[in-house]
């Protein structure tokens, strides 16, 4: 029993309707703000108490055609603090080495009996496929460039905790925007929620077409660094690019690495993030990354707890109920 | 087999002769033998078809649909291809060369002629390869392609993209008079792309097509034509830019013709947005303003044909992710019927001009004698229903691969009967 008699610590949102996790595009600002806050109330709740029994009886797998380390381990841990059982697929030495399409492979995932499935895939729309042919809930870890709506999540709640709010902050998405899963779920994200965004890299990796969807586009960082609230450093996806978009590793790092001279011309406040993993070096110095302004592994830990949000209101564990009680297993 | 058949009350539309109004029409031992016979005039033995509310058109031609024999029997065979053309209102097709091998050889030309004969269901013509092996480096043995039946060269759906290739093969062509077609796009530009280039691309990620691909490409073709000379057929262009060009390229005199696919007239990039891959096309879905230049360019005669781009692929082949399926829609069955909902009845194209699109300019492109309902012509001729509204649904298709978006779609208008050289090949029974 926790403390409070006859105070849940956790109310399933009212409005929360859906069974899937796609994108942040189509999700409303109240629905961003939903699953913050139940981001929160699972980290403060886990922090207190240790392991629930939410998610107790389900089973989630995940299923990874395209390599992963965090974003796969952040969302089994996130899994089984809800008490719920894990199915771990991945595409090296499975049956999509042998021919079978990923559709098939993840329909008999399913027959197995889960509740949902987290998948990454390297092709956009792959996880809207699979919501399409499966029954159980699908969240998206990453389909290709296109989106990675926990990751966008665990961003703006790392940016609302630090700042109490998104809205009138001036985020930068820093590096390759066009192969970026990250800039795209953060762009709309943080634009529902209220907050400036720029986007800034080489011209060969952020056209002005995306001024289209409300964005500043920036090509030089230092012109706009004294302005910005929020630092987002993207990797740069060296396996996505057809063609090199920049003459060396040396050129970029010297546009665009935030180092100790950067940190200088910027507020004194700003929040340095990078969604990882990162090249150091290349995007970001150690001394940032490793600095006072460096959020890095609160963005890690937050996207335990967002993960945990997620899974918990797609499968609607609460909606029976009007209120829940997190026991310990 | 051979019948008399006077087809009566239907509204004749002949863009050949600026005919559209209601009147008889006779036909006579395979050939069109008369526009509003007096009685006197009508042989003994003669069929009445009343076709009182029905459109009846020369039947439609289609300037390349693939009907996967020999090779990929499992998307469709010329059986069912021409099947799904015939009932489509389609009374001659010709088949791309992209088959597996490709029709580069006379004996293959051959086989396809035989296949189409057994298979006795509207007429096909065949499209030899442009290049050995359609390797685009060597070319074909065109003149006993030629010699075989083949009316014209193509090595589409992929592009000619060796320049020095395609101006040998225009200047070789002038001695056999046969088009050229040419799929114009700059594979370099477009490699590993999955569609149009635009803010719906960069939103969804997906790999990008830019239109520019085809501008350069159209540019070139032009400008090669314009020093050889020779017949060339553009067979699918879908850009602004191209359309513009060969807009400037035609005012300055250079005889060249230009196809669209219904597809990309139908649909635009947005519809990609369901990452259904069955609107992964080549040339892809483009933005409404590419498709407005396309409407407009048909209607002022810079586009000259409209064609089905029929590329039927099973669905094990599409129900993948968007980069591993194939390129192609089903579309023979559905064609007719697309031009009608989407073109024709909101107002974006007339009847004439769609059945100057859909049958007279493409039997001129291969130099057919068909595409009119003119005294002495073959009867090769269509009753449609404009009003008819019916659902297109796997079991209503008679292509083998059912790889178009519109399953479950109502669709209005539809084919009724059909003559090939005066014998009724098909009359849909009610309700099917």
């Amino acid at each position: 029993m926790n403390g409070h008699a006859g105070e849940p610590f956790l109310k399933f949102p009212e409005d929360w309707h859906r069974r899937h996790l796609l994108d942040l595009e189509s999700l409303s600002a109240s629905e961003i703000t939903s699953l913050l806050d139940v981001s929160e109330k699972m980290s403060e709740r886990y922090r207190q108490k240790g392991k629930m029994s939410l998610l107790a009886g389900k089973t989630i797998a995940n299923l990874f055609f395209e390599n992963s380390t965090r974003t796969r381990n952040s969302f089994s841990l996130a899994a089984k603090r809800l008490g719920a059982d894990t199915v771990e697929f991945s595409s090296s030495g499975s049956s999509v080495t042998k021919g079978e399409t990923f559709i098939d492979t993840a329909k008999t995932i399913e027959a197995m009996g889960v509740d949902a499935v987290v998948t990454r895939h390297a092709t956009p729309g792959t996880s809207h496929l699979l919501a399409q042919h499966l029954n159980c809930s699908v969240l998206n870890a990453g389909d290709g460039p296109h989106e990675h709506p926990t990751q966008g999540l665990l961003d703006i709640l790392t940016i609302r905790q630090q700042r109490g709010t998104v809205r009138g902050l001036t985020v930068a998405l820093v590096g390759d925007i066009s192969h970026s899963r990250t800039a795209r779920s953060n762009i709309w994200g943080l634009q529902k929620l209220g907050a400036h965004v720029i986007v800034c890299g080489p011209a060969t990796l952020v056209s002005k077409k995306w001024e289209q969807l409300g964005v500043e586009v920036a090509y030089s960082l230092d012109a706009i660094l004294p302005r910005c609230d929020v630092l987002n450093l993207l990797r740069i996806q060296f396996e996505r690019q057809a063609t090199r978009p920049f003459p060396s590793v040396r050129e970029y790092a010297l546009l665009y690495a935030m180092n100790a001279e950067r940190m200088r011309m910027s507020k004194p406040d700003i929040l340095i993030m990078a969604p990882g993993p990162i090249n150091r070096g290349v995007e970001i110095t150690p001394e940032v990354a490793d600095g006072p302004h460096s959020v890095i592994l609160q963005q890690v830990s937050n996207g335990v707890a967002v993960r945990m949000a997620a899974l918990w209101l797609l499968l609607g564990a609460g909606r029976s109920a009007s209120t829940l009680e997190g026991e310990r297993v | 087999m051979q019948t008399n058949w006077l087809i009566e009350n239907g509204r004749l539309i002949d863009p050949r002769q600026s005919m559209d109004r209601v009147a008889r029409l006779l036909m006579v031992e395979g050939k069109i033998a008369a526009i509003d016979p007096s009685d006197d005039d009508l042989p003994r033995d003669c069929h009445r078809v009343d076709a009182e509310g029905w459109i009846v058109t020369p039947g439609l031609v289609d300037l390349a649909s693939e009907l996967g024999e020999p090779g990929r029997e499992e998307d469709e065979t010329i059986d069912s291809g021409t099947l799904a053309a015939l009932t489509g209102g389609f009374t001659s097709i010709a088949c791309a060369a992209n088959t597996d091998p490709p029709i580069d050889t006379a004996t293959a030309v051959e086989f396809v002629r035989q296949k189409a004969a057994r298979a006795d269901r509207c007429r096909v013509y065949v499209i030899g390869c442009v290049s050995k092996g359609r390797a685009g480096e060597e070319l074909a043995e065109i003149g006993s392609l030629v010699e075989a039946g083949a009316v014209a060269l193509s090595d589409a759906p992929r592009p000619l993209s060796n320049t020095a290739l395609l101006r040998r093969a225009l200047e070789y062509c002038l001695m056999f008079d046969k088009p050229i077609l040419d799929r114009p796009e700059v594979n370099s530009l477009t490699r590993s792309g999955v569609m149009h280039e635009g803010m719906m691309q960069l939103v969804l990620a997906l790999a990008p097509m830019p239109a520019e691909a085809e501008d350069l490409a159209t540019s070139r073709d032009l400008r090669l034509l314009e020093t050889t000379g020779g017949r060339l057929h553009l067979s699918s262009i879908s850009t602004s830019g191209s359309v513009e060009l060969v807009r400037r390229s035609k005012a300055r005199g250079t005889v060249v013709t230009v196809g669209v696919r219904i597809g990309n007239l139908c649909f635009n990039d947005e519809q990609l947005r369901t990452f259904d891959s069955n609107y992964k096309v080549n040339p892809p879905l483009r933005s409404r303003d590419h498709i407005d230049a396309c409407l407009e360019a048909i209607e002022d005669g810079t586009i000259d044909v409209i064609t089905t781009g029929h590329q039927p692929k099973t669905l094990e082949k599409k129900m993948q992710e968007m980069d591993a399926a194939p390129f192609g829609m089903s579309t023979l069955d559905t064609a007719l019927a697309q031009v009608i909902t989407y073109l024709i009845e909101p107002g974006k194209l007339s009847w004439k001009r769609a059945i100057e699109c859909l049958s007279c300019s493409p039997s001129q492109v291969l130099g057919l004698n068909a595409g009119t309902l003119v005294v002495g012509a073959p009867a090769d001729v269509i009753l449609i229903d404009p009003a008819e509204i019916w659902t297109v649904e796997r079991s209503q298709m008679f292509s083998r691969s059912s790889n178009t978006p519109l399953l479950g779609t109502p669709l209005r208008g539809r084919t009724k009967m059909v003559w090939v050289g005066g014998v009724r090949k098909f009359v849909r029974e009610p309700g099917k």
